[in-house]
């Protein structure tokens, strides 16, 4: 009969507007900024620098200045100048570090390469969106000190993809380790075996080294 | 009570003066329709309560809108406005006719029995009205019903009517 | 027998006792005018301050059907919105475009909004509460709403805009073809009430039949046919969802209101929404017994507060239809008027004279009455609904 389908909608609209009191299915709105949407881990926004310790971020950067990511950057918004000293890095090893490292993030386009082709794991994407300023010239250009954070920071907003860095890092020192003591170790002994050197192992790949293994 | 008789009656001829006189024609059928807001206040002020908003529902609620519709739906394009009188001969012709009309009405007006001032306006309810149109009136009502009638039936055949000679115009 | 009334005389004869108090030191002519002036004031204060909630209301509940919550920043849950949109308006600019005929582009608004506010003059807003009392109030009523469309033609041909006129004639063509079935769903209620005056017709639905069902002409088979048509066709008239194909913004820009900006716009928007209460003001009049209470114990319940109450209800029915149903084309809302609401209204014409005829039968022939006059009402719907839905739905979709 006609209007039969009128009263349906009708009912429908009525069954919206007072489950929209009790129902959270009828009503999705996320009143911002009182109530914030819980964002996917995967979420990314601009990079940050990663820094080992909390307490020193400058001086403890992961960037060594290779100068990578502001080649392969497709607009090409990241400015680095490389140091004049050296400073020892998380393995004693001495580096040069970033004396100025500039993003513009109105160019970036969280394309991520630039994490992808560092090296060093120095540089991973961030998730803070609420980067409006009121000065247009430079509010948007973040430097060294803004774009420095602790490695805690990382491993609480990616905390997949920390652990999966953590391991291989944590791999490579390792097998930095026993490369050392093996290096070390056949200069004492008789050196009549045949130069066993182990090959690097590939870091992807390989399970995390059992604890506790003494050479 | 006369001092707001002379401002109807100068509110009404004024806007058909100015409809009339007038080039753009929208601009005049709508201070024609003032013109008939004018007639209405014109029975109000005489008391004839049922008369006058039945003069506005009719007169500036429908008829201004046929009139509108007729005038938009016909032309063809943004025509000039007429010039003043083509030809002297139009020109006398106007004014022979329009003294004829003045002269017939100012006639008609002196020969009438008018009272000299305004008596009191009778008490007709609108049962009453309902009454006298449905009894003794009601031939006058059936006229005005068929008289309606053809001329929409009129206008309805030559609304269709237009579209064949349309369209041999169109290229 | 019950008392005669049982009212609180003080609460019901509050405004008229505040308004007498204010004016009682003037002499004659001065206080008839100061009289008139305190009603126009409060007229126009209260269906203002309606027009402002009401646009609220309406997006707040707009918001919750759609399961969001319409807005609630400005102010203690979005109470200010509506202070903070007019206060928007009024510091827009006034663009009048350079072409445009000035004095119509300025008159439109301002006759429209003029028409809207004298259609209130007539409505019995409770028991002693009517600004004018006329004895044609109906027609009055009727005619101030059809001078509207005069200004709707204004503001579409002055804005000189070939968009706004096109839709200023569809805005015509639809106010002109939804005339008819309003006023046609009017005259069974006069011809019911014997009297064309609006106060002659809230007490002629005086009284309650079996003492619990109130004597309202909705509660009759012509009336309920009737409260329908009148309420579809009062949704046409004031341009509401679903006949809002004048004004919507996916149509012809704005329509008839493209070149309007700043405070005209908001005075249009004005005028539709006083034409929305006042047609559903003149439908509480008509249908719903205007200021009556509907059972005997309620009556304490001031008149005005019912009127208020049942205006309201009216009033969030419309906002329902708008948040529900899609927005009908012209050749649609054409043919409902003319194929569908106008044959229907002729119909409900013929069973209200047959009801009015047949109210003396006796006893059974109540139940005879009650039959025929709602199949009168039923069955032409029916079958004037299967007929010119016949070729219409379900679609069939053929796919290439």
């Amino acid at each position: 009969m006609i209007g039969t389908g009128l009263l349906k909608g009708l009912a429908v609209t009525a069954r919206n507007f007072l489950g929209s009191f009790h129902d959270p299915r009828r009503f999705v709105t996320t009143q911002y900024p009182e109530e914030r949407t819980v964002l996917p881990e995967a979420y990314r926004n601009f990079p940050f620098l990663v820094s080992e310790s909390a307490d020193d971020p400058m001086g403890t950067l992961r960037c060594v200045a290779c100068q990578i990511c502001e080649k392969e950057c497709p607009p090409q918004c990241i400015l680095i100048e490389k140091s004049a000293d050296k400073k020892p890095d998380a393995n004693g090893k001495m580096q040069i570090y970033p004396a100025v490292f500039a993003i513009d993030t109105s160019v970036c386009m969280s394309c991520q390469i630039c994490v992808e082709v560092c090296p060093f794991d120095a540089i991973k994407m961030d998730q803070v969106f609420e980067l409006a300023t009121t000065n247009r010239f430079g509010g948007l250009l973040l430097d060294r000190e803004a774009l420095a954070k602790p490695d805690s920071y990382f491993h609480r907003i990616h905390p997949t993809e920390a652990a999966e860095v953590e391991a291989r890092l944590a791999a490579g020192r390792k097998a930095a380790q026993d490369k050392a003591r093996a290096a070390a170790a056949p200069k004492a002994a008789p050196a009549a075996s045949a130069p066993s050197v182990q090959p690097p192992a590939a870091p992807v790949a390989e399970a995390p080294p059992p604890p506790g293994t003494a050479a | 009570m006369n001092a707001i008789l002379i401002l109807i009656a100068l509110v009404t001829l004024g806007t058909a003066v100015a409809a009339m006189a007038g080039r753009d024609l929208l601009r005049s059928v709508l201070l024609l329709a003032g013109s008939w807001t004018g007639v209405a206040a014109f029975f109000l002020w005489a008391g004839a309560e049922f008369a006058a908003f039945a003069q506005v529902l009719v007169y500036v609620g429908a008829i201004s809108m046929v009139v509108l519709f007729a005038v938009l739906l016909t032309r063809r394009a943004r025509e000039e406005p007429a010039r003043s009188p083509a030809s002297r001969a139009r020109a006398c012709s106007g004014v022979l006719a329009g003294g004829a009309v003045a002269a017939v009405l100012l006639a008609a007006v002196a020969r009438a029995p008018l009272a000299a001032a305004p008596g009191p306006a009778p008490a007709v309810t609108v049962s009453q009205l309902g009454g006298e149109l449905m009894g003794p009136q009601a031939a006058a009502l059936l006229v005005a019903g068929v008289l309606l009638t053809v001329a929409l039936v009129g206008a309805v055949v030559l609304a269709a009517g237009d579209r064949p000679a349309k369209t041999e115009d169109a290229p | 027998m019950r008392p005669a009334t049982t009212y609180d005389p003080l609460l019901e004869r509050a405004p008229v006792v505040l308004r007498d108090w204010l004016t009682g030191g003037l002499p004659g002519p001065a206080r008839w005018l100061a009289d008139s002036l305190i009603t126009i004031a409060a007229l126009l204060a209260v269906f203002g301050l309606l027009f402002a909630f009401l646009t609220l209301a309406e997006r707040k509940i707009l918001g919750r059907i759609q399961n969001r919550p319409g807005p609630n920043r400005t102010g203690w849950g979005g109470l200010l919105q509506p202070f903070a949109d007019g206060i928007k308006m009024l510091t827009k600019e006034d663009i009048v475009p350079r072409a445009a005929d000035p004095v119509l582009h300025f008159l439109a608004p301002v006759a429209l909004i003029a028409f809207s506010i004298l259609t209130f003059a007539v409505i019995p807003y409770g028991r002693d509460l009517v600004p004018v009392e006329l004895d044609s109030s109906l027609l009055y009523f009727f005619a101030a709403g059809a001078a509207t469309e005069l200004a709707v033609f204004m503001a579409g041909w002055s804005s000189h805009n070939k968009f706004a006129l096109l839709a200023a004639m569809r805005a015509l063509a639809q106010l002109i073809s939804y005339e008819l079935p309003l006023l046609l769903s009017v005259v069974p209620v006069v011809l019911a009430t014997g009297t064309l005056s609006a106060t002659g017709v809230v007490a002629a639905q005086a009284g309650w039949k079996w003492d619990c069902l109130p004597r309202w002409v909705v509660f009759t088979p012509w009336g309920a046919a009737g409260f329908v048509i009148f309420m579809i066709s009062a949704l046409a008239e004031s341009n509401r969802s679903p006949f809002d194909l004048p004004e919507a913004e996916s149509e012809l820009v704005a329509g008839h209101l493209t070149e309007y900006s700043g405070f005209k716009y908001a005075l249009f928007f004005m005028a539709e929404y006083f034409g929305m209460c006042a047609l559903s003001g003149m439908a509480v009049t008509l249908f719903l017994g205007g200021w009556r209470a509907p059972l005997p114990a309620l009556e304490f319940i001031p008149s005005y507060a019912w009127f208020a109450l049942k205006l309201l209800a009216l009033l969030l029915g419309f906002i329902w239809i708008r948040a529900t149903l899609p927005r009908l084309r012209i050749d649609q809302l054409t043919r409902l008027a003319w194929k569908f609401l106008l044959p229907l209204a002729l119909v409900n014409l013929g069973t209200a004279a047959f009801w009015s005829l047949s109210a003396a039968w006796a006893g059974p022939f109540q139940l005879v009455r009650w039959a025929a006059a709602l199949g009168l009402v039923v069955g032409p719907f029916l079958l004037l609904s299967r007929g010119l839905a016949s070729g219409l739905a379900p679609r069939t979709y053929r796919y290439a």
